[in-house]
């Protein structure tokens, strides 16, 4: 029986252009919402397929204020069975403070008989982009790390583990307990159905408090990227400018006569 | 990026349902040069229209809204963008399916096929609603859907077939210029157009865009939540769009509507979440679409719980998913209703906004023929944004009243039912002394007017059983006995009224007498000191208005008119003013109010405060004199709503609660009482036979049809004469009557009593269709005391306009014989009309 | 010292490695810093060869490449002992990777251990003293300004943020092997097998010099017919929006995007791609785009160089005739 903790942050859902706050310090989600990153969303997929088979429960938790709950309810109403809330003002915490505080969890948790074996991340968040929480974490716990990894399956005490690299598919063979950052591509998501979400309404949260300092993030502050001027030429409509486009990509010398 | 046409004829702005259905219609009437222009992509730019849930209900309580939604469905239809798969409003309650009834006497009163069915038979159609969970449910085999995007998309075609439309997309409006109160150019980020006319027809964005010309478009932007699930099982084998009827869960303010193997699931029952139109996201910032904002589950979740009590197996699927879930923004009004027509503010700005899918294309209609000729064939009364009061357009009013009719949309609403927020605005100045006489105040354009005052209580030991008490509940809401015993008190010896929230305005000018000659029906060519009550009729020979005008001196002639209506009366005088400025409207609304004081005691009572001299040939009836009442100078116009002989005071506004203390102190020993508009709006009238506008009289009635011919046409020239010349040489196609309730008891013995709207038949139950084709319904109802009859206003076929003809109405889903006591003007009470003339 | 973490591949130094190269030795320049590569795994020839060639054109003075079988097979962990044993003997201010899959998680491990910062997707210095960069988030849609002030700056260079430019002088670039201190811990999460993929060359997408695009607008997983020979005649590679990868009609390794592949391309032909932001930061650092769209304000056209307006079913065909007329095939 092996039990998962997958580990989500609520980020605005960006689409388009990008709203910042005045103070440049985040991101405006007014208009968007707030969503978890594709990646988690497997991660969550992947926790719930693992503990289903193994018997185990999956566990979700967030670092982040106390609207997480929206994206742990929205990660219990898709197979998590109960959440943890680690309550925290995200822009004061860096990578390094993440792990920590998903590591003081998984240890208080261990203490109290509740393992988990395994960690499921999102290879990287879809606001902060740090690529660097998955490892801190596995350092932390003193467990091996994988990143970049699509599909996840237990055999035993070991986990076998594949994502792409640049030569094909990498196979991972791992003791547990381990640290794992998913990529999104190996399994779909789902959405959630209405008796997951009433189910999830009810579904056990328990809320946290670090009790550290966070060391920070470095940001000094967000900026938007200057949009750019259309300066696009268009070369006709339709199958005519067939000879307008093969012009140019001769003149471009990709192709060559 | 193509750049925009530099002058245009139009320049319609949006690109939704509306703006796609105008210039359509527009250009089919015959215009060119038409500019269309969408800040976003089509065929979807991006606002309501894209992710309307799209499907219509016919039947509503109001009748210009079901004939905009008729004449929609026709439209679709030609256009082969609509579905017909029948539609469920269900009740879960007994007062629900009360109202369900109620909807019956609707669907009859506009000729619409529609049923009660028991639950079972909704399971008949609807296999997966759990039957235990509803009592009954009203059944309309003509609920549809329709692709509102593709029918926007043929009709751009069309108009581009035509030669007369140019579309350009993705060019936003960033400016107007407006010049001596007219359009002038309309700025985009692809060029400026010259136009005569632009339309607004923005949806949530229209505020934003009227501003920029300075003019109000009073609505807000509010959210409606929507998801969708699936693919649901039990409708995996469907093909097509919709296979299954629609279901309204009417008491939790709920729909489900199937969408090929999806079920959708809309919701009007969370709090009222409005927007700011400067606050929309661009297309750009979107995530979705620009009105298709963040879903916010915990507003929700409360009826995804009702939504899965009614299909508790379909929705209950662990396979089924909520694939798609929105905010949707919607557009609010004030009142409800759409706001249509050419701003009062400036010319040539246009407004087609806040339109449901359901009337999208009948308001295409109904504003190309207004921007053609000023006529829509469609009554515009209730939809013209000339109706808003300035503190109607201001951001809290609109705030408020959206914010409390929001969770109406499914509501049960009691034809006179009041609102509760934004009280107060405009306040008589005799309204400490109506307060404290316990006034009950009904509100209409923000003034607070007496309906029935507790004071007068007493006289209901008085009169007994001839204020014709009522038993049940729906029909005594908002109503009381009272009314009637005002009523008879001021038959039987006087009554004095708070009139304040009319409007009032003069034409003034050496060319006033030639424009309101040319604007009245009745003869303007009067000496001063004469009152004439006139019908003012469109080009069509429709009504506009009916009202009174007192000539007060060769230059000068005095407006007054009603307070709901009045605003678009003033509208209509002043477009219609010479051109070379002889003649202009001045607004004295907020200037004069005027206290009603009629009754046989009448004269008795106003003699007791003047020293003039007010008998019959003194002071005849239809003029006007100045008098010194006190230290007042008082303009008194002798007329009657009420049938009675009496005065309409008029005095400037910070001298009426003075007024109203003198006449109240002068009438005391004669017995006389403070009247309510219960009287003055219903029971006076009606018993007398007066029309009034809005009910039995508007664009689509005339003066023949409403049986209001005076003997003679003036010689003189004026608007629709040539039209009512016509009518008067044709026989009615429909003749408005006075009928009686013959019986009043129900099936389970109680009284009841109608309150307007439902549908007159046979005895035998048979429809009644007049020769337009509509059928008979009752425009007003109401007591009239003095004859100690319930009596209603109808217009009837020809055949069926004959006195003493036996009929029935509907009510609740029960017949009650009536009987036609008047098929034509003639009052039934006082039929010589002595009272006023004596 | 800046020391950077090259990758190779058969060729040599990987384009996005040189990239790296080029970013540190303009950081050094304003420091005077000089810049040593390190490069692991197995370097057979002509990889070998063709690695120096490119370090000394980047003016590379010093290349260190750890000697030990046990890297052959890559672990995250043995690569950043390998990386570390080379920062701590050149007492290195700076490391430095390209922002690919390897590169990030290799610099992690190395910040985790060093218990310093680490900044991934950098495309600029902000601030040299003290050192701030500008980097990528929110996918490509805003920067953040970082401090990264730690004794050892480690950060990753978001691919395609500078071009491969040559040093003024090229170096002669000395190897110095060296002896890793790799632990067993390393090792243990080490790739125990490789599957190639059957389709194709995953790094065909990220290398090729013309990738053509496909977007909801392809219609469907059976309508790729013409867009598969057009990026044959071109001899390209096919990539693809989210959409098509979530709707099942094409594999997730031919994804463009935020979450996909980042490319760049000397000609990027999207076909019925709308342009949503997650897809532009993909292949925004394409020197020339040719959009393909029925849309002639959609996001991807307006932002493109060149642009044909219509359906792509009608003109592809076109083109591919046009191309097989005019080239003779």
């Amino acid at each position: 029986m092996t039990n998962v903790l997958v580990c989500i942050k609520r980020v605005p859902d960006v689409a388009g252009e990008v709203l910042l706050s005045e103070d440049g310090q985040s991101v405006d989600a007014r208009h968007v919402g707030f969503t978890v990153s594709p990646h988690e969303e497997c991660a969550v997929e992947l926790a719930t397929r693992v503990t289903s088979a193994s018997g185990g429960t999956a566990t979700v938790l967030s670092v982040g204020p106390a609207d997480s709950a929206e994206q742990l309810r929205n990660a219990m109403a898709v197979g998590c069975s109960d959440a943890v809330l680690v309550e925290a003002d995200t822009v004061q915490f860096g990578p390094a403070d993440i792990a920590e505080a998903i590591a003081d969890v998984v240890r208080t948790r261990a203490a109290a008989g509740t393992s988990y074996d395994l960690v499921l991340l999102g290879n990287d968040a879809a606001d902060t982009g740090d690529f660097q929480v998955p490892v801190r974490l596995a350092y932390a716990l003193d467990r091996p790390v994988l990143t970049g990894i699509s599909t996840v399956e237990l055999a035993g005490d070991r986990v076998v583990a594949r994502g792409d690299g640049p030569d094909g598919t990498e196979i991972f063979e791992l003791p547990l307990p381990a640290v794992i950052a998913v990529m999104e591509g190996g399994v779909s998501p789902r959405y959630p159905s209405i008796p997951g979400r009433m189910k999830a309404k009810r579904a056990p949260l328990e809320t946290v408090t670090p009790d550290f300092e966070p060391k920070g993030s470095g940001r000094v502050r967000l900026t938007a990227p200057t949009p750019r001027v259309s300066t696009v030429e268009i070369l006709g409509s339709g199958p005519s400018a067939a000879p307008a486009v093969v012009d140019l990509l001769l003149e471009l010398g990709v192709v060559s006569k | 990026m193509a750049d925009v046409p530099g002058s245009a004829r139009v320049v319609v702005i949006g690109a939704g349902i509306v703006g796609n259905s105008l210039v359509y219609h527009l250009a089919r009437l015959g215009w060119r040069d038409i500019v269309q222009l969408d800040k976003g992509p089509l065929p979807n730019p991006g606002g309501s229209t894209g992710h309307a849930s799209n499907f219509i209900f016919p039947v509503d309580h109001s009748r210009e809204i079901t004939d905009l939604t008729l004449d929609s469905m026709r439209q679709y239809k030609e256009m082969d963008v609509f579905t017909e798969c029948g539609g469920f409003e269900v009740a879960r309650t007994e007062e629900r399916m009360q109202e369900l009834r109620r909807r019956m006497a609707s669907a009859k009163a506009w000729g619409i096929p529609s049923e009660l069915v028991t639950p079972e038979q909704v399971v008949e159609k609807v296999p997966f609603l759990d039957p235990s969970v509803i009592v009954g449910a009203f059944y309309t085999p003509s609920v549809g859907v329709v692709d509102s995007l593709r029918a926007g998309t043929i009709m751009r075609e069309r108009a581009q077939q035509l030669d007369a439309l140019t579309v350009v997309a993705n060019a936003e409006v960033t400016d107007m210029t407006v010049e001596a109160g007219r359009i002038k150019t309309v700025h985009t980020t692809r060029g400026d157009i010259d136009t005569e006319h632009v339309v607004i027809a923005c949806g949530v964005w229209s505020p934003k865009l009227a501003k920029m010309a300075g003019v109000h478009i009073p609505l807000t932007p509010a959210v409606h939540q929507m998801i969708s699930v699936g693919p649901v099982p039990q409708l995996a084998e469907t093909t097509g769009e919709i296979s299954f009827p629609i279901v309204r869960d009417m008491d939790t303010f709920c729909y489900e509507r199937q969408h090929g193997s999806d079920m959708e699931v809309g919701s009007y029952a969370h709090r009222p979440i409005l927007h700011n139109p400067e606050d929309i996201p661009s297309i750009e910032q979107a995530k979705l679409s620009p009105t298709e904002l963040p879903f916010t589950e915990e507003d929700f979740d409360p009826q995804l719980e009702q939504a899965l009590e009614l299909m508790p197996e379909l929705l209950g699927n662990e396979q089924a998913e909520i694939r798609y879930a929105i905010n949707g923004l919607l557009s609010l009004t004030p009142d409800g209703a759409p706001i249509l027509g050419e701003s009062p503010e400036v010319k040539g700005v246009w407004s087609a906004a806040a339109v449901w899918i359901k009337e999208g294309p009948g308001v295409g209609r109904l504003l190309a023929e207004w921007m053609t000729d000023g006529n829509p064939e469609y009554d515009a009364h209730g939809t013209d944004i000339a109706r808003f009061y300035p503190h109607q357009r201001s951001k809290e009013h609109v705030a408020a009243r959206t914010s409390e009719g929001f969770n109406k949309t499914y509501g049960i609403v009691h034809p006179s039912e009041q609102w509760n927020s934004n009280r107060n605005v405009r306040l008589a100045p005799m309204h400490a002394s109506e307060r404290d006489l316990g006034a009950e105040f009904f509100e209409v354009a923000g003034w607070e007017r007496p309906h029935w005052y507790a004071s007068n209580e007493a006289l209901l030991g008085e009169y007994g059983d001839a204020v014709m008490p009522r038993e049940a509940e729906w029909d005594s809401r908002w109503w009381s006995p009272i009314i009637n015993a005002e009523h008879l008190a001021m038959r039987e010896r006087a009554g004095y009224v708070d009139l304040s929230a009319f409007v009032v305005f003069d034409v003034v000018g050496r060319g006033a007498f030639g424009a309101v000659q040319r604007i009245a029906v009745g003869q303007m060519n009067v000496a001063p000191g004469k009152v004439v009550y006139t019908p003012i009729i469109d080009e069509r020979g429709g009504f506009r208005a009916d009202l009174t005008i007192m000539r007060l001196a060769e230059d000068r002639f005095r407006v007054v008119t009603g307070g709901a209506h009045g605003n678009l009366d003033r509208k209509w005088f002043s477009d219609r003013m010479p051109a070379d400025g002889s003649a202009v409207v001045v607004d004295l609304t907020s200037a004069f109010t005027t206290i009603g004081l009629w009754g046989p005691r009448a004269r008795d009572i106003l003699g007791s405060l003047t020293e003039s001299d007010i008998s019959h040939s003194a002071f005849g009836f239809g003029t006007c004199q100045n008098l010194e009442l006190g230290s007042l100078s008082v303009l008194a116009s002798r007329i009657s709503y009420v049938g009675e002989l009496g005065w309409e005071l008029h005095v400037p506004m910070e001298q009426g609660a003075r007024l109203w203390d003198l006449v109240r102190a002068a009438g005391q020993p004669h017995g006389a009482v403070p009247v309510g508009i219960g009287v003055y709006g219903t029971t006076g009238r009606i018993e007398k036979g007066y029309r009034a506008f809005g009910a039995e009289l508007d664009s689509e009635r005339t003066i023949v049809e409403a049986g209001m011919m005076r003997p003679k046409v003036k010689d003189a020239d004026f608007v629709g004469r040539e039209a009512y010349l016509k009518q008067r040489d044709n026989e009615p196609e429909s003749i408005l009557c006075t009928v009686t309730v013959d019986d009043h008891t129900s099936a389970d013995g109680t009284k009841r009593y109608m309150l307007g709207g439902e549908p007159i038949v046979t005895r035998d139950g048979e429809a009644l269709v007049d020769g337009h084709g509509h059928r008979a319904y009752v425009t007003s109802a109401g007591s009239a005391p003095s004859i100690g009859k319930h009596v209603l206003m109808a217009y009837l076929p020809p055949d069926a306009a004959v006195l003493g003809n036996q009929l029935a109405v509907d009510y609740f889903e029960e017949r009650y014989p009536v009987t036609v006591a008047a098929a034509d003007a003639t009052p039934l009470f006082d039929p010589d009309n002595s009272r006023v003339r004596s | 010292m800046i020391v950077v973490l090259v990758e190779t591949d058969a060729q040599g130094a990987t384009v996005v490695s040189r990239e790296a190269l080029t970013f540190a030795r303009d950081l050094a320049g304003s420091s005077g810093a000089a810049v040593h590569a390190v490069a692991i795994g197995p370097l057979p020839e002509p990889a070998r060869t063709g690695l120096l060639a490119h370090l000394a054109d980047q003016g590379v003075q010093l290349v260190h490449i750890p000697q030990d079988d046990r890297l052959a097979a890559y672990a995250a962990a043995a690569w950043s002992t390998a990386v570390i044993d080379v920062v701590k003997s050149t007492s290195a201010g700076a490391l430095i990777a390209s922002g690919t899959p390897r590169g990030n998680e290799v610099l992690a491990h190395v910040a985790t251990r060093l218990d310093v910062a680490m900044a991934a997707n950098v495309v600029q210095i902000a601030t040299v003293e003290p050192l701030a960069v500008t980097r990528q988030v929110v996918g490509g849609a805003a920067l953040e300004e970082m401090r990264l002030d730690d004794g050892v700056a480690v950060f990753s260079v978001a691919g395609h943020a500078c071009e491969p430019r040559p040093a003024a002088e090229a170096a002669v670039t000395e190897v110095l092997e060296y002896a890793p201190t790799i632990s067993d811990r390393d090792l243990v999460a080490r790739v125990a097998r490789v599957e190639a993929i059957a389709t194709d060359d995953t790094g065909a997408l990220t290398n090729a010099r013309v990738v053509v695009g496909a977007g909801r607008g392809a219609g469907g997983a059976d309508r790729f017919a013409g867009l598969l020979e057009l990026t044959e005649l071109l001899g390209g590679a096919l990539g693809v929006s989210r959409v098509v990868t979530s709707l099942g009609w094409r594999p997730h390794s031919e994804q463009v995007g935020q979450t996909g592949s980042r490319i760049a391309p000397d000609l990027y032909v999207p076909c019925g791609i709308s342009g949503a932001i997650q897809h532009w930061a993909g292949c925004q650092s394409a020197k020339t785009i040719l959009a393909i769209n029925t849309d002639a304000e959609a996001p991807m056209v307006t932002r493109a160089h060149y642009a044909v307006i219509g359906d792509l079913h009608e003109i592809v065909p076109a083109i591919n005739a046009e191309l097989r007329a005019r080239l003779g095939r």
